[in-house]
């Protein structure tokens, strides 16, 4: 019963279509609702911040502004991207502070019926689960939906 | 129009439409106590503000609303319709005064008793005289009869006209003309005065000119980019219109910084006459000296903290400084002094204000904070002075038995550390009693504009804020400026001191092990409160003027950082925080912070931190000497040390050098490395072996225990632990036992002689005072004459003076001069301590009032004339 009412709650959320930018991090794909992203810029210069983090690859400047750069693989667990891969910069904005999210690639804005979405399946990786909303079926393969403002939430992921 | 006048206007203007927006929600919600204290508090600026510019009119027409207000805010009344009514209707009149003086700059004639009758009704819970107010305003002879109630705003505009007619001295005749121009000028009034007062400047959002600021550095950066290409390029056609482009943009830059960044003077301009009138009011002699007015700082942080500092001022006046005849029975001047001193330190902005008045009166806090119920009695039995006086910064606290005029309603200490936590500043509180309060705040640098110095280690770069830079070396293998470690750490010799040093790279954990290869390093000599430690990096560049940004919230952990910033090639660098790194070198500004805390009932005499050197010599005692008096620290190879005349030696510099052992028991080694702490003197050197080199720390040398032990001054708390405090002298005359006849036949320090170093150089002050503390004097050393002097008029009582001359402030020639005409300190003798020893300024020393003149490095010299000078005291 209790399960049910909640399923429910997050469908009548997910009513119509809805938008998400799409990023591919070590070949799986993932996407953020379009509204969060600010900009999505190439492969940029990057600060390291010594005693950060690991999550946190460095500081950037877009347009005068200081970008937090938060390397997607280290915060997903994956593999370091190969020196020849080149990454892409995904910027979000979060209780005013931007944020770089850097993935391997980002792909075309989706927009995606609410009837392909599913929460996370109980399979889904621990730390994953947590960083993420749910999953969408696309066609040939399938969408992690990720929350930016759990994503960000790197002291929190450590103390966990 | 006077500056603080139109100021006045503007700020009042602004607080009054606040008011009346606040004063409508309060009516629709009568409970909620954040507006009613927020209502409270814009009264209270206004009448504050108005007591001090002499306009009587409206500071008790603001002294009567609040006194409603407080009533409200405390419960004793409760919100009606009625009284909204009433407080309108003040804020009315005082809109109508405000109009007034701003065109004709004085207040109208003409009083407003009607409406303070009301108020002060209100205020004794009588019933409410239901008069309208316009009719009351009718008694007064100036005012014209007013058809509407004032609370509609037009009718105030409309009246602001005939009050200027009248206020001309014109006659009755014009007095009607006015009136009747009135109503249909009305709308036109209303622009007319906001444009006039909004004419002279122009409030801008912070927010736009943080935007501004960062499309000027946007732009900044292009412009790099385009000057880039262009130097590529020879003969371009865009050399010319680049070139005016460059000028430009650097114009525009410098003009959008400077927009935001004000002297602190600027906050300050209105305390003189504040001060002058309090002073007048309360019938005290007050005054008020600042310095540091031309510290920059960025203008929101600026008016965050007008306030707070105009309170503390008015506080420090009111509650803090005596009366003159309390003063002259308490053996002090007549005349109370305020202090206001700013400066950065250590990327912040302190400042500091400070009277020398009664201090806190501890006794009434801790009954107040008891009949508040903010503490126990229990707890307040627990807590330590210092600690109780932070209650003064509770919410409603205010120790004042009456209400005066001046402060005392519990509005102010509360205010001022909210204000002041809002931008991320703190303030503390020192006081002693008898001898005046000091309120120290800092804030933090987040928007100002620094220099900072760029650095490179570990292959990335940072900033260093030039403000805690005290010098710069180069540390080559060669040089006479090398590294050297013990057991790892390294230390630079630096005039004859030991300069402990930290890696940036270990630091921050960054780089590999292999760039320590390099033979040469720079090392950035930093200062950070009275601590001096140097920075190791590999590459040092220019200095850049940044502008400091905060870090993002999930970096704001790393304490060594202070923020980030764009540098002007467009990377992004992190701003090194010299406390940060200190912190993380030693904990030292913990252990300071901590020292203060306790040891504050004798700060003014104490606070003295010496350079100790700790180390292990024979038992697991830890056993300190004072750093300066250590020439150098070795390691050498056990077997090489020899024996002569039955005793150790060590070949050391072409010449042998005598060895001791910490005490006759102590078993040297005979193989490995053998730590030595070399002392020197002249041409003669001794070594003392010891065990092991712990750290360099510094401290407060407070001997608590002495011994009887030989070569031991006694214990003492040094870094949290029981220490041995070694007597260098012992150790010395035990390898040349003639080493104090050669020298000081006559500078045995006769014992427990008090001696008060001046000296503004912490260089010196450290060098000297563990010099004449071994020489068995007790020694206090302040960095000033005024400090000196404060001491003195604490009753601080000491044998004899030893002063610097060249000091910022007064010199030595005027303290001495000063000492010498009268007072405590009359009779001691002061020794003048100079650089300069020219014929021409020993004349004008012995005038000014010094026994004696002495070379600053002439140490014998200098012993012997203290020992002197106290001898000859003795036999007069």
């Amino acid at each position: 019963m209790n399960t049910e009412r909640v399923m429910n709650g997050t469908d009548k959320d997910l009513q119509g279509p809805r938008e998400f930018v799409s990023m591919t991090v070590a070949d799986q794909l993932f996407g953020i609702p379009v509204l969060t992203v600010q900009d999505v810029l190439g492969e940029q210069r990057i600060t390291r911040v010594p005693l950060s983090p690991p999550e946190v690859a460095g500081t950037l400047n877009l347009r005068g502004r200081i970008v937090t750069a938060i390397d997607m693989r280290r915060r997903l667990r994956l593999p370091p991207r190969a020196p020849s891969q080149s990454a892409m910069n995904v910027v979000v904005d979060r209780g005013g502070e931007l944020y770089s999210l850097i993935v391997d690639a980002v792909g075309e804005v989706l927009s995606l019926a609410p009837e392909l979405f599913e929460r996370n399946p109980p399979t889904l990786d621990p730390g994953w689960r947590e960083v993420s909303t749910g999953v969408y079926r696309l066609q040939h393969e399938l969408m992690v939906v990720l929350d930016v403002e759990r994503l960000l939430d790197i002291r929190r992921a450590e103390a966990a | 129009m006077d500056d603080l006048l139109r100021e006045f206007l503007t700020e009042s203007t602004e607080s009054l439409a606040m008011l009346d927006v606040e004063l409508v929600k309060l009516e629709q919600n009568p409970n909620d106590p954040d507006l009613l204290s927020n209502i409270f508090r814009l009264v209270h600026t206004i009448k504050g503000t108005c007591g001090f510019l002499g306009l009587p009119r409206l500071e008790t027409v603001a002294h009567a609303a609040e006194n409603v207000l407080g009533k409200l805010r405390d419960g004793e009344l409760e919100v009606t319709a009625d009284i909204v009514s009433v407080i309108l209707a003040s804020l009315d009149r005082i809109k109508l005064l405000l109009a007034s003086l701003e065109q004709t700059e004085a207040e109208p004639p003409g009083d407003d008793k009607d409406l303070i009758e009301r108020l002060d009704a209100i205020a004794e819970g009588r019933e409410v005289p239901t008069k309208p107010a316009s009719a009351p305003a009718a008694t007064s002879a100036a005012m014209p009869p007013a058809a509407e109630p004032p609370a509609a705003p037009a009718d105030t505009a409309a009246q602001a006209p005939a009050v200027r007619a009248d206020t001309a001295g014109q006659t009755s005749e014009h007095h009607a003309a006015a009136s009747e121009q009135a109503p249909a000028r009305a709308s036109e009034g209303a622009v007319a005065h906001e444009s006039a007062v909004a004419a002279q400047t122009i409030r801008v959002n912070v927010d736009l000119l943080e935007n501004l600021m960062t499309m000027v550095s946007e732009l900044v950066l292009t412009r790099n980019q385009l000057l880039q290409i262009l130097r590529s390029q020879k003969d371009s056609e865009f050399a010319a219109p680049l070139q005016r482009l460059n000028l430009v943009t650097s114009e525009l830059q410098e003009g959008v910084m400077k927009t935001r960044m004000q002297p602190i003077g600027n906050a300050w301009a209105k305390l003189p006459r504040m001060v002058r009138d309090l002073a007048h009011e309360l019938g005290k002699k007050i005054e008020l000296r600042m310095q540091g007015a031309e510290t920059e700082l960025d203008r929101q942080v600026l008016e965050l903290i007008k306030d707070p500092l105009t309170h503390l001022v008015r506080n420090c006046a009111d509650h803090g400084l005596e009366s003159p005849e309390e003063r002259r029975r308490a053996g002090k001047s007549e005349t109370g002094r305020i202090t206001l001193d700013a400066f950065h330190e250590g990327g912040q902005i302190i400042i500091e204000i400070s009277d020398d008045g009664r201090g806190l009166q501890i006794d009434k806090i801790k009954a107040k904070a008891i009949a508040n119920g903010l503490a126990t009695e229990a707890e307040i039995a627990s807590m330590t002075d210092q600690q109780i006086a932070q209650f003064i910064f509770k919410p409603g606290f205010s120790t004042a038995a009456q209400v005066t005029n001046v402060s005392g309603r519990g509005v102010g200490m509360d205010v001022v550390r909210t204000n002041i936590e809002k931008i991320g500043g703190t303030i503390e509180l020192r006081t002693k009693a008898g001898q005046g309060t000091s309120f120290f705040i800092k804030i933090p640098l987040t928007l100002a504009i620094v220099s900072a110095l760029i650095v490179e280690a570990g292959g990335e770069r940072f900033a260093i804020p030039q403000i805690s830079v005290i010098e710069l070396v180069r540390a080559t293998a060669n040089s006479d400026h090398q590294i050297e470690h013990i057991n790892g750490a390294p230390f630079l010799r630096l005039r004859n001191r030991l300069l402990p040093l930290v890696n940036l790279q270990d630091l921050l954990r960054i780089g590999t092990t292999d760039a320590k290869k390099a033979d040469e390093a720079f090392i950035v000599v930093t200062q950070v409160g009275k601590h001096t430690f140097g920075i190791i990096v590999d590459r040092v560049f220019d200095t850049e003027e940044i502008v400091v940004k905060p870090v993002a919230p999930i970096l704001r952990d790393i304490s060594m950082f202070a923020g980030n910033t764009i540098l002007g090639d467009g990377s992004v660098i992190m701003i090194l925080d010299p406390n940060g790194i200190a912190a993380a070198i030693g904990d030292v500004t913990m252990a300071q912070d901590h020292a203060t805390e306790t040891e504050k009932t004798h700060a003014s005499a104490g606070d003295d931190r010496v350079a100790l050197l700790l180390f292990r010599a024979g038992d697991a005692t830890p056993k300190a000497v004072p750093l300066a008096l250590v020439a150098r620290l070795e390691e050498v190879d056990a077997a090489a040390i020899e024996m002569s005349n039955g005793k150790p030696v060590i070949q050391y510099r072409g010449k042998l050098m005598p060895l001791v052992t910490i005490d006759a028991s102590y078993e040297r080694k005979t193989s490995g490395r053998q730590p030595i702490l070399v002392f020197a003197d002249g041409p003669r050197s001794m070594g003392l072996l010891v065990d092991e080199i712990v750290d360099i720390v510094e401290d407060r040398m407070d001997v608590q225990l002495g011994t009887e032990r030989p070569g031991l001054l006694g214990s003492a708390i040094i870094a949290g632990k029981a220490t041995e405090i070694i007597d260098a002298g012992h150790y010395l005359t035990m390898a040349f036992d003639d080493w104090f006849s050669a020298h000081r036949k006559e500078s045995v320090a006769p014992a427990n002689k008090r001696v008060l170093l001046v000296d503004d150089s912490p260089f010196f002050r450290n060098l000297l005072t563990p010099l004449l503390s071994v020489a068995g004097y007790d020694v206090t050393s302040v960095e000033s004459a005024d400090k000196a002097l404060a001491l003195c008029e604490a009753g601080e009582e000491f044998d004899v003076i030893v002063s610097d001359i060249e000091m910022p402030g007064m010199s030595g020639f005027e303290f001495a001069e000063t000492v010498r005409k009268g007072g405590r300190w009359q009779d001691t003798p002061i020794v003048a301590l100079s650089s300069h020893t020219s014929p021409k300024d020993l004349d004008r020393g012995r005038r000014a009032g010094f026994v004696d003149y002495i070379a600053k490095l002439d140490r014998d010299a200098l012993l012997n004339t203290l020992s002197q000078t106290i001898q000859a005291r003795g036999a007069a």
